[in-house]
């Protein structure tokens, strides 16, 4: 559905967005990560043919950004950082408004507005002028303009910017919701949206992808180790020497808790193995009792967090 | 076509949504009003005065003067004058806002061409230009009804018709200007400035030397306003006005194209 080939961005000396190429199929959610100016909304910008790409190709529904911007720009929604609103509208004019430029009929207007309001839930607020409202608000009646003509493709920048947790729980929600019928990008920089709402994602930084993969491939690769954390009651350095004699141990780290004789272990193992029942074992064969144990897993902020400053180092 | 119609439904409904407007209008008309009462006066005056002196030196009829057009032709002249001033305030939103709001990218990345854009914006803003002048045609109302003989209505109509090609021009120049700009403030100075630039070329139309005169009575814009509020609507000054509308909005397009490519 959308095919990004190489796509450089130039502004001046510097780079935005650097030789991208990615594709999303049809029905997909594709999560746009990346740090703040990363070049994330410039990649969207040219999707929506905002913004001319300075080298490379884009193409949108097997249409052109550069050559068919009209074709385009019909079959794009567009959520921008700050909702497009005019403050001194009410929701339906503004939705009116859209629904004619969108180049929907006279005929099916009416019932697109009333349809859309329905979907992201401002039915009532129809006559309420739109400076009026709270950003969460607002950030509805942008959703409903880039969703009011049902188009192919959405194109979210940092949807959930600004809500509060109910909020960002109902946008997220309605983001699912419209997966399947239409292709999404969505931008964001916070990293539990990824995971929760996309099924791929592509990590952007500095203006050049960083990796491509689902929410899970990326943690369990970026993982080159495992990591098991224990704790345990007994001697601390005896039961490290007892947890070393287990084989595929690579690295522990311990320090005794405030309570008495209870101490914390971290252990590094190797990644293949599970050794977490070895490892329980041995520490109750030598006499000492297991309090809690659980393997660590990276979260998504570690995979990020090492994927884009792995890329500074890299520059 | 369905497209120009919504840019300009919606530039319409903000321009009364917003303070700026009903300003304009109150200004322009407690203005406009002013001076033509102001006019109408003198006049009065002057043919008053003529006829007691005729009467005083004898020597027949008092001569005949005609006071409408005297009226009209002045007017006009000041009315236009008010409107450089004016217009600036009602086109410095136009791109400017858009840009500020971020509605440009809804704008820009809706199904409609530049060209209906800028011609939306365009008529909306000579439509509210319309109806700024649309009670002034009270003031010549009271001119026609109390003038004896009845006085013509040709140089009321060229005098609208070159009204409307003169705020053309000024609205198609701020329009560009407001694509230059994020800044509402910064649209209007600017715009003020070239206006006032028109100005000065005007007068220095009046007191240049023979040649240096031809020339800048061609470009001044003013200057070719005078024909229109004589009843005369010269064909030449037409193409002048029509050539300047189609430059601004030439400009306006060329930059909001420059717009993508340069942010």
């Amino acid at each position: 559905m959308i095919e990004v080939d190489n796509l450089t961005k130039r502004y001046g000396d510097t780079k935005a967005v650097d030789k991208v190429s990615f594709q999303v199929g049809k029905g997909e959610i594709l999560g746009f990560l990346g740090p703040n100016g990363a070049g994330k909304t410039t990649t969207m910008r040219i999707l929506t043919c905002f913004l001319p790409a300075s080298e490379g190709t884009a193409r949108v529904a097997g249409f052109d950004v550069f050559d068919h911007p009209m074709e385009v720009k019909r079959r794009i929604g567009y959520l921008p950082e700050h909702p497009p609103v005019y403050d001194e509208m009410t929701v339906n004019s503004y939705l009116n408004f859209v629904a004619k430029i969108k180049g929907i009929s006279p005929g099916e207007r009416e019932k697109s507005v009333q349809d859309v309001k329905e979907k992201v839930r401002i039915k009532e607020y129809g006559n309420q002028l739109i400076g009026h409202m709270s950003k969460g608000f607002k950030q509805r009646v942008g959703l409903a303009q880039a969703l009011i003509h049902d188009p192919e493709v959405l194109i979210l920048d940092e949807p959930t910017v600004g809500l509060d947790p109910n909020q960002i729980k109902e946008v997220r929600d309605l983001i699912k919701s419209l997966s399947g019928s239409h292709t999404i990008i969505l931008s964001t920089h916070i990293l539990p949206e990824v995971s929760m709402t996309c099924e791929r994602v592509v990590i952007i930084s500095n203006g050049k992808i960083a990796a491509v993969d689902t929410p899970e491939n990326l943690t369990r690769q970026q993982q080159g180790t495992q990591q098991i954390y224990i704790e345990a009651k007994g001697a601390l350095l005896e039961i490290q020497n007892k947890i070393k004699t287990v084989e595929g141990v690579l690295d522990i780290e311990s320090k005794p808790l405030g309570e008495k004789e209870v101490s914390q272990f971290i252990i590094e193992t190797e990644l293949k193995k599970d050794l977490r029942s070895t490892i329980a074992r041995s520490i109750i064969e030598g006499g000492f009792e297991i309090l809690e144990l659980h393997s660590m897993k990276m979260s998504l902020e570690d995979v990020f967090t090492q994927i884009t400053t792995q890329e500074e180092v890299r520059n | 076509m369905s497209n120009l119609l919504a840019i300009i439904e919606k530039e319409l409904r903000s321009y009364f949504a917003s303070p700026i407007a009903y300003v304009v209008l109150t200004v322009f008309l407690i203005l406009s009003g002013y001076f033509f009462t102001q006019i109408l006066g003198v006049f009065i005056q002057r043919s008053m005065m003529m006829a007691v002196q005729s009467q005083q030196f004898g020597g027949g009829p008092p001569p005949a003067m005609d006071i409408p057009s005297l009226v009209i032709r002045n007017f006009f002249g000041i009315v236009s004058t008010i409107i450089l001033f004016m217009l600036p305030m009602i086109t410095m939103a136009s791109f400017a806002d858009e840009k500020r709001r971020g509605t440009m990218e809804l704008l820009l990345t809706s199904p409609i061409t530049n060209v209906d854009l800028i011609l939306g914006k365009f008529l909306a803003a000579i439509l509210f230009f319309k109806i700024m002048l649309l009670p002034t045609l009270i003031y010549h109302g009271f001119l026609f009804i109390y003038s004896s003989p009845k006085m013509t209505l040709g140089p009321v109509f060229s005098g609208y018709v070159g009204l409307i090609l003169l705020g053309g021009a000024l609205i198609s120049l701020g329009i560009f200007i407001s694509t230059l700009t994020e800044n509402q403030i910064v649209s209007a100075s600017v715009t003020f400035g070239a206006v006032l630039i028109l100005w000065v070329i005007d007068l220095a139309a009046r007191s240049a030397g023979p040649v240096l005169q031809t020339i800048l009575g061609y470009i001044s814009i003013l200057n070719h306003f005078d024909d229109f509020s004589k009843g005369v609507m010269d064909t030449s000054s037409i193409v002048v006005y029509l050539s300047f509308i189609f430059l601004g909005l030439f400009l306006t397009y060329r930059s909001l194209e420059s717009l993508r490519w340069r942010s």
